[in-house]
């Protein structure tokens, strides 16, 4: 467990616009009647990327009043859930894994050139473009060393590979997502050696999908809002 | 060695396409409507013949769980899959929702048809923001094509929705899962009653790991005796193995149950880094198992009766390879950090006592510690296991358990080399 607080600063007020309010009516309706509560981690979520990155209390109150729950309830999902952030993140939040198996590829590392690139971690770049934070298991073991940028995860990092990253964005440039030592995904580095029959593949003569793992939007900001 | 042609996960890689087109050439979708025209009770049995048992670590029988669903109850019943994927050293099911997602909504399809359910959710994990935006465009281009929904071509009316968390490991759970998709924090639930009885808002529910229902499209086309001719008995099948840590070239792979450890090392991965004879230790099923020492690695195979043998598990296969140049201690010491960050705080044994059993390894990697508190540590851990709602206490507690059952030479070491250093009197408090 960890100790979460809201953040001792708050804003005024909080209110969806209204895209993200129609998106919110729409994923209600995913659930059964009466059960509009099971929607509420997507609509903080929403809040949070419109947010800045962060939840304040005004906006899970607001989250809390649009499912008619209780205030209590939805604090209870801030606090618990550790991806909403109770104070604010820089525009670009990186995320290191730091558990074992990152670990033993180098997390350590990583941490350090967070250290030198953004500063001490948790806390927001004088410039408010860049803070850091160490996560538990991303889920990405056999792309270690690996860091979650906002939306998307860059993989197979080195020091250098993760500065060159924070310099470019510092300097406004889209930097992909994905494998960062051209690596194909999850196959090993040299290449895949399984799945090399072409006959499995029938009729399918389709390539890899454009964009970052096929991203709907390949056109999108690269790592994405926050 | 498993041949391209029985492979399940064709796309593994992402080599080609997830986009439904490209998905219906490689066979998904093909046959679905055939499949259900059989009838709710055919599905079971070729599932059950198949042999197939849960890929989400535990490795229970997954026709026998199906079965377990009411057949004529007035409550709506759900299926839940589970891909809330955070096992440390495992990343399978990422690759199936952003590679192959049309492989899992059928397979949705499948489970729902064959346990009477109208409506699936997929409770995929906060972090896998990617892998959510393919998911739910593949289930947008399944619905476009009246594969599912209301009066769709297969004959099974099927709703299925894209849920998702916020990095609460402890979701992965079944019935912290269910409290989560019901929009409260994910504290597991006491069982009985179990979710196949009062599961998701209280009707019958069963939770499935996303491997798993996607591997059934599969056995439904090709037959479960195609299933059951690979792997061993009581383990059939093919499986994705994670291989991470110190191999030359860490990769996911699909391999038949029971193949040897060494050999899924040795021809995939690119062998353990500086050669066999480097090899210190493998955690072979995800964090929560534990560990075997490299003497134990040579002849082991990699399915769930061979491991439960030596006192670990196949868990959710996620291989993590260290080298001798790894601190053991330190190692698992990040492990119990990561259950000690994870426990929910509902069972005091596992509240406090993965907190008390980190600081007590964080010390010994330090060779801060006494020897005596090497059995004290693993007596504690023995009252974690089994004294908790859910299994998040056994998980933190073997790890520990396993490194001092083959590497408590390690610990003594430390412990000598560092006997002369004054104990650090700065040991945290309890709830930092």
């Amino acid at each position: 467990m960890s100790v979460r607080r809201l953040a001792a600063e708050q804003p005024e007020g909080f209110a969806f616009t209204p895209e993200n309010l129609d998106w919110a009516q729409a994923v209600i309706k995913k659930y059964p009647e009466g059960r509009q509560a099971s929607a509420v981690i997507s609509l903080l979520w929403r809040a949070q990327e419109q947010n800045g990155g962060w939840v304040s209390e005004p906006a899970l109150r607001y989250v809390a009043d649009l499912l008619d729950m209780a205030y209590i309830r939805v604090y209870e999902i801030v606090t618990f859930y550790t991806m909403f952030n109770l104070q604010p993140v820089g525009r670009y939040y990186v995320q290191v894994c730091g558990t074992t198996p990152c670990m033993l590829n180098g997390a350590e590392d990583i941490k350090e050139a967070c250290r030198k690139h953004i500063g001490p971690k948790d806390t927001v770049s004088e410039d408010g473009l860049f803070s850091w934070t160490e996560v538990e298991c991303l889920g990405a073991c056999v792309n270690a060393p690996m860091v979650q940028i906002n939306k998307y995860y860059y993989e197979d990092l080195t020091p250098e590979s993760l500065g060159s990253i924070i310099e470019r964005l510092r300097k406004g440039e889209d930097v992909p997502p994905g494998p960062q030592d051209g690596r194909q995904g999850c196959a090993p580095k040299t290449g895949p050696n399984t799945l090399t029959d072409p006959a499995i593949y029938g009729s399918d003569e389709s390539g890899p999908e454009p964009g970052y793992a096929g991203t709907s939007d390949p056109k999108s900001k690269m790592p994405g809002p926050y | 060695m498993l041949q391209d042609k029985d492979r399940i996960f064709k796309n593994l890689y992402g080599l080609h396409s997830w986009r439904l087109p490209a998905a219906r050439a490689r066979g998904a979708w093909d046959g679905t409507k055939d499949m259900i025209a059989r009838g709710h009770g055919a599905v079971i049995e070729e599932v059950k013949a198949s042999g197939l048992r849960g890929r989400g670590g535990a490795g229970f029988p997954t026709g026998l769980k199906w079965s377990f669903m009411p057949k004529d109850d007035p409550r709506p019943s759900y299926l839940a899959v589970n891909a809330d994927e955070s096992e440390p050293g495992t990343c399978k099911d990422r690759e199936i929702m952003r590679h192959d997602p049309h492989l899992l909504i059928e397979g949705a399809m499948l489970a729902a048809f064959a346990m009477r359910a109208h409506t699936a959710y997929i409770y995929i994990r906060g972090e896998f923001i990617a892998e959510r935006e393919i998911l739910e465009a593949a289930v947008a281009e399944a619905y476009e094509a009246k594969l599912v929904g209301k009066n769709n071509v297969n004959g099974w009316d099927f709703d299925i929705y894209v849920s998702h968390g916020a990095g609460a490991y402890i979701c992965g759970e079944e019935t912290a899962m269910l409290e989560s998709l019901e929009g409260k924090k994910g504290q597991p639930r006491l069982k009985p009653p179990f979710p196949a009885n009062c599961g998701l808002y209280g009707a019958p529910t069963t939770v499935n790991n996303v491997e798993t229902i996607a591997s059934v499209p599969d056995i439904m086309r090709r037959g479960a005796t195609w299933f059951a001719a690979l792997g061993k008995p009581n383990n059939t099948g093919t499986k994705l193995y994670c291989i991470s840590g110190h191999v030359n070239e860490p990769c996911t792979v699909e391999e038949e149950m029971g193949i040897p450890l060494r050999e899924l090392i040795d021809t995939y991965a690119g062998g353990v880094r500086g050669g066999w004879d480097n090899l210190l230790a493998v955690i072979p099923g995800g964090s929560s198992v534990p560990c075997l020492p490299a003497d134990l690695c040579s002849d082991l195979t990699m399915d769930f009766d061979a491991l439960k043998a030596l006192d670990t598990g196949l868990g959710t296969a996620g291989i993590i390879v260290m080298d001798k140049s790894t601190d053991i201690v330190r190692a698992i010491a990040r492990i119990s950090y990561f259950y000690k960050h994870e426990s929910c705080g509902q069972c005091t044994p596992c509240r406090e006592g993965t907190g008390w059993m980190w600081r007590v390894l964080e010390r010994m990697a330090n060779g801060q510690a006494e020897k005596r508190e090497i059995d004290m540590l693993f007596e504690v851990s023995k009252q974690v296991e089994g004294h908790t709602i859910c299994a998040l206490g056994d998980a933190a507690a073997w790890p520990i358990q396993g490194l001092i059952r083959h590497f408590r030479h390690v610990i003594e070491e430390r412990i000598d080399a560092g006997a002369t250093k004054p104990i650090s009197p700065s040991v945290p408090v309890a709830a930092e």
